[in-house]
C-alpha cells in the first residue's frame, strides 16, 4: 500500500487530512452559533454579519488569502499577538492552512446549519422551556439532536471544502513541503517540474477517492439521524 | 395554590385587559376563538411578555411589568399541556414523559408509574411519538407536563385536535386529574360540553375582556350567558346525587329541588356528580302533568323571564337551591301568562341528559 504513493505524496495527503479535520472540528462550535444567531435571533448588525460570513464565498481567494497574511502574519494585528501571547504562530505553519481551510469553509458550514435551525419549530423548544429547561439545556436536549442530519451534512460539506482549498492556503501559508504543502498545492507543484505528471495524477485519483468516501459516509449518517428524528 | 392574573396587552386590533383569580380545581377560561383565550395562557406561563399588569402564584410574583419581573419560563414550573401535544419527535415516550423530571428540584409528587397508571399509557413507553395516534400524543402530553412536578397545569384547548371519540378518551383521564390530584389547572376551552364537565370555576372572555366569572353552576346557570353560549348550548350545570340503580336500566339521582332519572351511570350510589339540562330539552306546565312520558318533573319557581331578539323567551327558575332554565317560545308563554314568583312544573326529557354531558364533580 505505501509504495503505491511515494513519500512526498503521503505526506501531502497526510498533512490535507490533519489540516481539513482540526480546521472542520474547530470551525463546528462557532459555525453553530453563528447560524443560530442568523436564524433565531433579531440583533443590530445581523445583515452585516451574514455578509462578513459569507464574504470568503465571493471574494477571490487569492484576496482571502492576503487579508490573512496581513492580519494573521507574523507583524499583522493579530499574529503579532497570537504569538506573544500564546506563541502560536500561524504563517507558514500548517496550522495556518488549517485557518486558510477554516474562513473558506466557513459560509458552507453556516448555510446548512442555518437551514437546519430553520427547520426546527421553536413551539418544541417552548415546550422544552415549559418543561424546565434553561435555554442551554433546550439546545442541548431539543435543538442540537433535531439539527444533526444538517450538522453532519455540513461538516463534510466544509471537511471536503478544506481538502480542496487551494488560493487561500498558498497565499498565506505558502507551498512549504510537509508544512504547508497540502493536496492541491502537491498537485500544483508537481504540474510545474518535468515528469510530476504520474504524481499528479496519482493525488487527483486520492482526492476523488477521499472526497467519494466522505460523502458517502456522511449520506449515511445523515440518512439515520433523519430517521431517529422523524420519530418514526 | 392561586393564581392572580391582570394584565393588559395589544395583539392586533385586540385591546385585551384581563384580570381573574384562578382556585384550586379547573378554572376554564371560556370564550370563542380570537377572544384572547390563548394570550392569557401564554402570558402565565410566560411565551408572552404582556405590556403591562401583574401575575401571581401562591404569593410567588411571575410577572410584575412595574418592577421589571419576569421569571424566566423554565422558572415557572407550570405544566403546559398545548393544543398540538408537541413531544419531541427525536425521543422515545419513556424519555418524552421523563424529560421534564431531571429538571425539577426536590422529590415527591407523580412518580412515573403513578403517570402511566392514571392516564393508561404503561403500554406505550417504548414507542415513538410518530406512532401514535392523536389521543395517545395527547395523553402523553399531558404525563409529561405532570411529571415536570407542576404547581399548576395549564391546558390551551387540549381536546380540540381531537375527534368526538378521542375527546371521549381522555375526558375521564382529566375528571381524575381534578379529583385524585390538588394541581390546579388552567383549562382554555370553547366547548361548553367540556367546560361543563370539568370546569370548577369559569371565566368567561369576550372581546379580550373578562365578560363574567365565578363557580361554574352559576356561570353556566345565568341567563345572561345564553348570548355567549348559543341557545342550543345553553343550560344549567347542577349537583346531583346518585341514590340509586334500577333494574330497568335507570339511574336515580338526587338534586337539591326533587330527583332525576337518567340512563344508567357507571357509578356507585353515593357518588356525586353534575348534570347538565339544556334549556331547549326544558318544557313548562302550569299543573302537574299527567299522561306524559317524560319521567323528570320538578316543580320550580320563576325568577326571570329573558327576552331577546327572536321568537324565545328564556326562563330562569328556581328548583331547590339549584337554577334551571328553559327556552320556551313568546307566543307560549304568552298563551300561559307566565309571570315572575310563579310556581310551575319543569318537564325534564330525560333522554336529554346526555351521557357526555355528565360529569362527576
Amino acid at each position: 500500500m505505501t509504495d503505491w504513493l511515494q513519500p512526498a505524496e503521503w505526506q501531502a495527503l497526510a498533512l490535507s487530512l490533519r489540516v481539513s479535520f482540526w480546521s472542520t472540528l474547530l470551525s463546528l462550535p462557532l459555525g453553530v452559533l453563528v447560524a443560530y444567531a442568523l436564524a433565531r435571533w433579531q440583533f443590530r448588525g445581523k445583515q452585516l454579519l451574514n455578509g462578513l460570513v459569507h464574504l470568503p464565498l465571493i471574494l477571490p481567494p487569492v484576496v482571502t488569502g492576503y487579508l490573512l497574511l496581513l492580519t494573521f502574519g507574523r507583524r499583522g494585528l493579530l499574529g503579532a499577538w497570537l504569538e506573544d501571547a500564546f506563541g502560536l504562530v500561524l504563517a507558514f505553519r500548517w496550522t495556518g492552512a488549517a485557518l486558510a481551510a477554516a474562513i473558506m469553509a466557513f459560509p458552507l458550514l453556516v448555510r446548512a446549519l442555518r437551514l437546519a435551525i430553520e427547520a426546527v419549530d421553536p413551539k418544541l423548544e417552548d415546550a422544552a422551556a415549559t418543561l424546565g429547561a434553561s435555554r442551554f439545556w433546550v439546545f442541548a436536549t431539543v435543538t442540537l439532536p433535531l439539527i444533526l442530519p444538517g450538522l453532519i451534512a455540513g461538516a463534510v460539506l466544509a471537511f471536503a471544502k478544506a481538502m480542496g482549498e487551494f488560493g487561500a492556503t498558498i497565499t498565506f501559508v505558502s507551498n512549504i513541503p510537509g508544512q504547508t504543502q497540502t493536496l492541491p498545492s502537491a498537485i500544483y507543484t508537481f504540474l510545474q517540474v518535468p515528469g510530476g505528471e504520474s504524481s499528479a495524477l496519482r493525488l487527483v485519483v486520492v482526492s476523488v477517492v477521499v472526497a467519494m468516501s466522505a460523502l458517502l459516509v456522511s449520506e449515511l449518517l445523515a440518512r439515520r439521524a433523519a430517521r431517529r428524528v422523524a420519530g418514526a | 395554590m392561586s393564581l392572580s392574573v391582570d394584565i393588559t396587552h395589544r395583539l392586533g386590533a385586540l385591546d385585551l385587559y384581563i384580570a381573574f383569580q384562578a382556585p384550586t380545581g379547573i378554572t376554564a377560561l371560556f370564550g370563542r376563538s380570537g377572544t384572547g383565550k390563548t394570550t392569557v395562557i401564554n402570558a402565565v406561563a410566560g411565551l408572552l411578555r404582556p405590556e403591562s399588569g401583574h401575575i401571581e402564584l401562591s404569593g410567588e410574583i411571575l410577572f410584575d411589568a412595574e418592577a421589571g419581573i419576569s421569571l424566566p419560563i423554565h422558572k415557572r414550573r407550570l405544566g403546559y399541556v398545548f393544543q398540538d401535544g408537541r413531544l419531541f419527535p427525536h425521543l422515545s415516550v419513556r424519555q418524552n414523559l421523563t424529560f421534564g423530571q431531571r429538571f425539577a428540584a426536590g422529590s415527591g409528587g407523580l412518580s412515573l408509574a403513578d403517570v402511566c397508571d392514571l392516564l393508561g399509557i404503561a403500554g406505550l413507553l417504548d414507542r415513538r411519538p410518530g406512532t401514535l395516534s392523536g389521543g395517545e400524543k395527547q395523553r402523553v402530553a399531558i404525563g409529561r407536563a405532570l411529571l415536570s412536578r407542576p404547581r399548576m397545569l395549564l391546558m390551551d384547548e387540549p381536546l380540540a385536535a381531537l375527534d368526538s371519540a378521542r375527546k371521549a378518551e381522555i375526558l375521564p383521564f382529566l375528571e381524575r386529574l381534578r379529583d385524585q390530584t390538588d394541581i390546579p389547572v388552567l383549562y382554555v376551552s370553547h366547548s361548553v360540553a367540556e367546560v361543563a364537565r370539568l370546569a370548577t370555576t369559569v371565566v368567561v372572555l369576550e372581546a379580550g375582556r373578562v365578560a363574567r366569572s365565578g363557580r361554574a353552576e352559576q356561570i353556566l346557570s345565568d341567563p345572561d350567558m345564553v348570548r355567549q353560549l348559543g341557545v342550543r348550548e345553553a343550560g344549567a350545570v347542577l349537583p346531583a346525587k346518585v341514590r340509586a340503580h334500577h333494574a330497568d336500566g335507570l339511574s336515580e339521582l338526587d338534586i337539591s329541588g326533587g330527583r332525576l332519572f337518567l340512563p344508567r351511570m357507571d357509578v356507585a350510589p353515593g357518588t356525586t356528580t353534575r348534570v347538565r339540562i339544556l334549556a331547549q330539552d326544558v318544557i313548562l306546565s302550569r299543573d302537574a302533568p299527567v299522561g306524559l312520558s317524560a319521567l323528570n318533573i320538578l316543580p320550580v319557581r320563576i325568577i326571570a323571564l329573558h327576552e331577546g331578539n327572536g321568537p324565545g323567551v328564556i326562563v330562569q327558575m328556581q328548583s331547590g337551591e339549584d337554577r334551571l332554565l328553559a327556552r320556551i317560545t313568546r307566543r307560549s308563554a304568552d298563551a300561559m301568562v307566565l309571570k315572575e314568583n310563579e310556581n310551575v312544573h319543569a318537564v325534564v326529557k330525560s333522554v336529554s341528559i346526555a351521557r357526555t354531558d355528565v360529569g362527576t364533580a
